[in-house]
């Protein structure tokens, strides 16, 4: 009996030490603002996540702009420089055929970031509308709904892609990027409607119902807002792992091919001579580091500020209440 | 088994000679624990001693670090927390031992009772199974498998689990909450403890099985002889069980004492605040209860002097220059001890108990509330009309073929009009939730028909419904629960009227307006819900509940999760709401003290009817059905003797559950037509009396509950009650 109850006994105890706490007030606030706000000035709070999306935006307006600025470009050769490391004119050095590879990395980190970020964007909005609404409606809508992911589950995604990518070779990205999220989203639904269906017996929920809200509102205040941890946590996951994709597909010759290039292949071109020629790979693979460390800054974030018991957003905010 | 003494029982709070060895010392003891702000100091400076065979009830708010001190003593605090002082066990000092010798003492000599029976069993193994691995463990009396399971069986028959060699392979999810209860009752006992310390062991549960399982930790506490440690926030349940009680509040002992001096002569205002915030059956309505103001202070920075000066209504400046230190009450028994400056003051005072706490905290009266119409010309704003729901039970096979139905709520009929309030009474599981659910949904019931303000809803367009909204509003029994803790209060508390289509203008005016309305200060519009304690957490709702300027509240239980000091000041603030706006209420709960404080008229619910239903002062001067005479005894009516008296009429069977009716099994028209109606008596007080039929749906599905009743000659008297209800007494 004593044995099984130490995790109840434990997690009860900080809560009765110091759960009716009274927290010091902000005086001077006493106007309302919804939730929108409230979680926006949170965010802006938090110094770590401003700056992952200062670096991720500058980073980002780098690989947008540098063709204007950079003295080369992704798909200029020059003959008279083979394998050299960097220098004035070649910034991050070249490669064995001639090619910049400062403008070779900021091609390949827009191509890559386009693709990370819009893949999971585009998986997560289909997997928390799946998963919502399977859960919380459930009956026919829920069977047909989870029908159509054990069928996209078991297709062999990376097959598939492989051979419909040819297909779209030309500038058609954005095919690929939704190719690449229609396979992408499935267990995150899965998982999503399990959560719905505990959520939705909670009362929180049935209050809302009693309320009057319509469905598509309680969904949209009450459930996504309650799993958005799970979300968030799903999308940084997705990011970094859609590039990575992405690199195996142009492995084989699918997705990015040259002369375009993306972060995934030059580092798999790189790497091989990381130790005699490290420009070739150091710059790729740092930048790649760089931009998933930054999303998942801005993920755990997001997350605090969304999360009111999140510890960095309210300490932050006694420190303001100390100070003044 | 070693020192069963009689006189503990005969005489609650008797005084008894204490004997030389205490079972358990604890001396100076201090627990905190770090946290973001410094470190809490959760307990400072608690000393206690527990006889062997004496009932220490250890009483205070949440927060007030009376789990924390127990957990202290079973050596199941997180490695985190930093213990001082000394904690003696027979002599041996527990602080300091290693985990694995804590183990050895853990369950043998000292077994704990935790509060929510759900999650302190494992819902994988059988009950049986879960005594027995106690067993083993200690190799205690049961040596093999077979006999601890023997041993197990036994200790249930004990606890009173009917038909217990059957129920023992049972799981916990088929137990009711009661009787999870009396498994852990079980579990503790199982291998002779000398200390069971009860951490809340009935607050979780219904008030009929609170003092069936009181009943058990007595029984417990006879056979083995052990000394009990009884935490709770509940005076009511102190007052019937403990010989003696501490009254703990931010981390320290404020006031000790025999059970007796401390109800009649409470001696320290947080005391005397507690015994006025519970209500009682027996001052009915018009007297406001007490509620303490404020919240326990932080424990993490506390300011010299009296850590309750700023709550107290008797606060000095000189309260302010020290903390008082634990001291004999001049005048008072030995062993009366409280911690407050003003003693001698409260000394001299000549009131008593509640009437003193409603003095000293200068209540106002409560705005008289009674409309000025007859009831007979007001118009009833919700009207329920042999309202009927069934759910299918299913069989587990493919075809989920359906075998028989639950008849969760079967024919219930009240009414309720303007500015008035039903209270609907019935122990959990009577279809008192099923009904308010079946109400609120608006949707087409299976059977008889709900009108409210007029409209029938079984004939509403989506427009009218959602007009209807407007004017009906829930609060639940779990503030935290029904909050979206991911909203701050505005959006809480303006999603109704967002909801709606309110102008913007119109909300950000309106919603600092209710928050003001419900006692929540408009600084607090942004924060969390977790950032509020349980009572503001019920505000927040009620809040929500007022914003569409709503005709009738349906309320749900909305304190029985509170503490009772919170929960004072939640039902005087629902008094002066039903006063200034005139509100109508359905107020659903299981206590009855509750609801004789804020009912005009009562319906009590039994297994899915309405079995009683009249004016408050009718139905509890002449109980007419055995739920309602069960529900009464335990009247959580925080005087020692009269709870003593109580318990022993105390009926000891378990909750009955809602019929499950087989259609094999052929409860015919004719059977059904045969089974009492609700019938009018003289008063205007209508009831519903059963005899012991054959058919009786009630004994069929669950006959256990009959066969023990028998045991107690006037239990089986009140079950088959033959006479025809007695008309209230009139004088004359």
């Amino acid at each position: 009996m004593t044995t099984t109850d130490i995790t109840d006994g434990t997690a009860r105890v900080p809560a009765s030490g110091g759960a009716p706490v009274d927290v010091p007030v902000d005086p001077a606030e006493t106007q309302g603002v919804t939730r929108g706000r409230l979680v926006l000035r949170r965010f802006l709070r938090n110094r770590m996540a401003l700056a992952g999306l200062a670096t991720l935006v500058l980073l980002y307006a780098l690989s947008l702009l540098s063709p204007l600025f950079a003295p080369w470009h992704y798909d200029q050769y020059d003959y008279t420089a083979f394998l050299q490391p960097p220098s004035a004119s070649h910034w991050f050095g070249t490669t064995q055929i001639g090619e910049d590879v400062f403008a070779q990395t900021m091609r390949g980190l827009q191509r890559s970031l386009t693709i990370g970020l819009t893949t999971a964007a585009i998986s997560i909005v289909i997997a928390s509308l799946v998963g919502a609404s399977a859960g919380y409606f459930g009956g026919w809508v829920d069977r047909g709904l989870m029908w159509l992911v054990d069928l996209l589950l078991v297709l062999p995604s990376f097959l598939i892609i492989a051979v419909v990518s040819p297909a779209l070779r030309g500038d058609s990205w954005i095919l690929f990027v939704l190719l690449l999220a229609v396979f992408a989203w499935m267990i995150t639904a899965r998982i999503l409607r399990g959560m719905t269906l505990t959520l939705r017996e909670r009362e929180f929920v049935k209050a809302a119902r009693f309320m009057g809200a319509p469905s598509g509102t309680i969904i949209r205040r009450h459930i996504l807002p309650n799993m958005a941890s799970l979300m968030i946590i799903d999308v940084t996951i997705t990011v970094g792992g859609t590039i990575l994709l992405e690199t195996g597909l142009s492995f084989f010759g699918f997705g990015v091919q040259p002369p375009d290039v993306s972060l995934g292949t030059l580092i798999r071109d790189g790497s091989t001579s990381s130790l005699t020629t490290p420009w070739l790979f150091l710059f790729s693979g740092g930048l790649l580091v760089v931009s998933v460390l930054a999303v998942n800054f801005i993920g755990d974030g997001l997350r605090d500020a969304l999360d009111p018991q999140a510890r960095s957003a309210r300490r932050t905010r006694r420190k303001k209440a100390a100070a003044s | 088994m070693t020192t069963f003494d009689t006189d503990v029982l005969a005489e609650p709070g008797g005084a008894r000679p204490a004997p030389a060895e205490p079972l358990l010392e604890v001396t100076d003891l201090d627990v905190s624990f770090p946290s973001e702000e410094g470190r809490v100091r959760a307990v400072r400076g608690v000393s206690y001693r527990v006889a062997p065979g004496e009932v220490l009830g250890i009483v205070g708010e949440s927060g007030s670090g009376k789990s924390v001190s127990s957990l202290a003593v079973m050596g199941l605090l997180p490695p985190s927390a930093r213990v001082g002082g000394s904690i003696r066990l027979q002599g041996r000092e527990l602080l300091g031992l290693s985990d694995v010798e804590l183990s050895r003492i853990r369950g043998r000599r000292i077994a704990m009772v935790f509060q929510d029976p759900l999650s302190a069993l494992t819902p994988v193994y059988s009950v049986g199974d879960q005594i027995a691995e106690a067993l083993l463990i200690h190799g205690g009396r049961g040596g093999s498998p077979r006999a601890a399971r023997k041993r197990a069986v036994e200790l249930l028959d004990l606890v009173g689990i009917p038909n217990a060699a059957g129920r023992v392979s049972a799981f916990p999810h088929e137990f009711s909450g009661g009787m999870r209860q009396r498994a852990m009752i079980a579990m503790a006992i199982a291998n002779d403890p000398d200390l069971i310390i009860a951490d809340e062991p009935t607050t979780a549960l219904d008030v009929t099985v609170q003092a069936q399982v009181l009943d058990v930790l007595r029984t417990a506490q006879e056979v083995t002889g052990a000394g009990i440690v009884l935490i709770t926030h509940d005076l009511g349940v102190v007052a019937g069980t403990a010989d003696r009680v501490i009254v703990m509040y931010a981390g320290r002992a404020v006031e000790t004492g025999g059970v007796d001096d401390i109800f009649a002569t409470p001696r320290m205002p947080y005391t005397l605040g507690l015994l006025g915030s519970v209500p009682r059956l027996d001052t009915g309505r018009g007297q406001p209860l007490v509620p303490i103001d404020g919240q326990p202070p932080s424990l993490v920075a506390l300011p010299p002097g009296c850590p309750f000066g700023p709550r107290c209504p008797l606060h000095v400046a000189t309260c302010d220059t020290a903390e008082p230190d634990l001291l004999p009450v001049p005048g008072a028994a030995p062993g009366h001890d409280a911690a407050c400056i003003r003693v001698g003051d409260l000394v001299s005072a000549d009131a008593e108990g509640g009437e003193l706490a409603a003095e000293i905290y200068d209540v106002g009266e409560t705005p008289d509330t009674a409309p000025a119409a007859p009831r007979a010309e007001r118009e009833p704003v919700l009207a329920v009309d042999g309202l009927v729901k069934h759910f299918p039970v299913r069989s587990g096979g493919f075809f989920r073929r359906s075998v028989g139905t639950v008849h969760a709520v079967d024919g219930v009929t009240f009414d309720v009009r303007e500015g008035e309030t039903l209270g609907l009474v019935g122990e959990s599981g009577c279809g008192k939730s099923t009904t308010i659910l079946e109400i609120m949904g608006l949707e087409p019931p299976i059977g008889g028909a709900v009108r409210v303000l007029g409209a029938d809803t079984a004939r509403l367009s989506k427009a009218g419904r959602r007009r209807i909204r407007r004017d009906m509003q829930i609060v639940f029994q779990d503030p935290m629960a029904s909050l979206d803790p991911r909203l701050p209060v505005r959006d809480l508390i303006a999603e109704p009227m967002e909801i709606q289509g309110y102008a913007k203008e119109r909300i950000a005016q309106r919603v600092p307006e209710l928050m003001r309305l419900v006692g929540l200060r408009s600084e607090q519009i942004n924060r969390y819900p977790a950032e509020f304690s349980g009572g503001q957490r019920q505000r927040i709702c009620i809040a929500r509940a007022l914003a569409l300027e709503p005709k009738v509240l349906v309320l749900d239980e909305p304190v029985s999760a509170l503490d009772v000091s919170i929960q004072a000041g939640v039902l005087n603030l629902l008094d002066e709401l039903k006063a200034q706006l005139g509100l109508a209420y359905l107020f659903v709960a299981h206590d009855l003290s509750v609801v004789r404080h804020i009912a005009d008229r009562v319906a009590v619910m039994y297994l899915g009817k309405i079995v009683e239903i009249g004016s408050v002062d009718e139905v509890f001067a002449a109980p007419q059905h055995r739920t309602r005479r069960r529900c009464s005894p335990r009247s959580r009516c925080p005087t020692p003797r009269s709870n003593a008296a109580a318990s022993a009429s105390c009926c000891r069977a378990t909750c009955p559950a809602p019929r499950t009716r087989r259609r094999a099994a052929g409860s015919g028209p004719a059977a059904r037509s045969s089974r009492p109606s609700t019938r009018g008596t003289g008063g205007g007080a209508s009831s519903w009396s059963r005899r012991a039929a054959p058919h009786c749906p009630a004994q069929r599905a669950n006959p256990s509950p009959t066969t023990r009743w028998p045991a107690t000659g006037h239990a089986s008297e009140r079950w088959c009650r033959t006479a025809p209800p007695n008309p209230p007494p009139s004088d004359g």
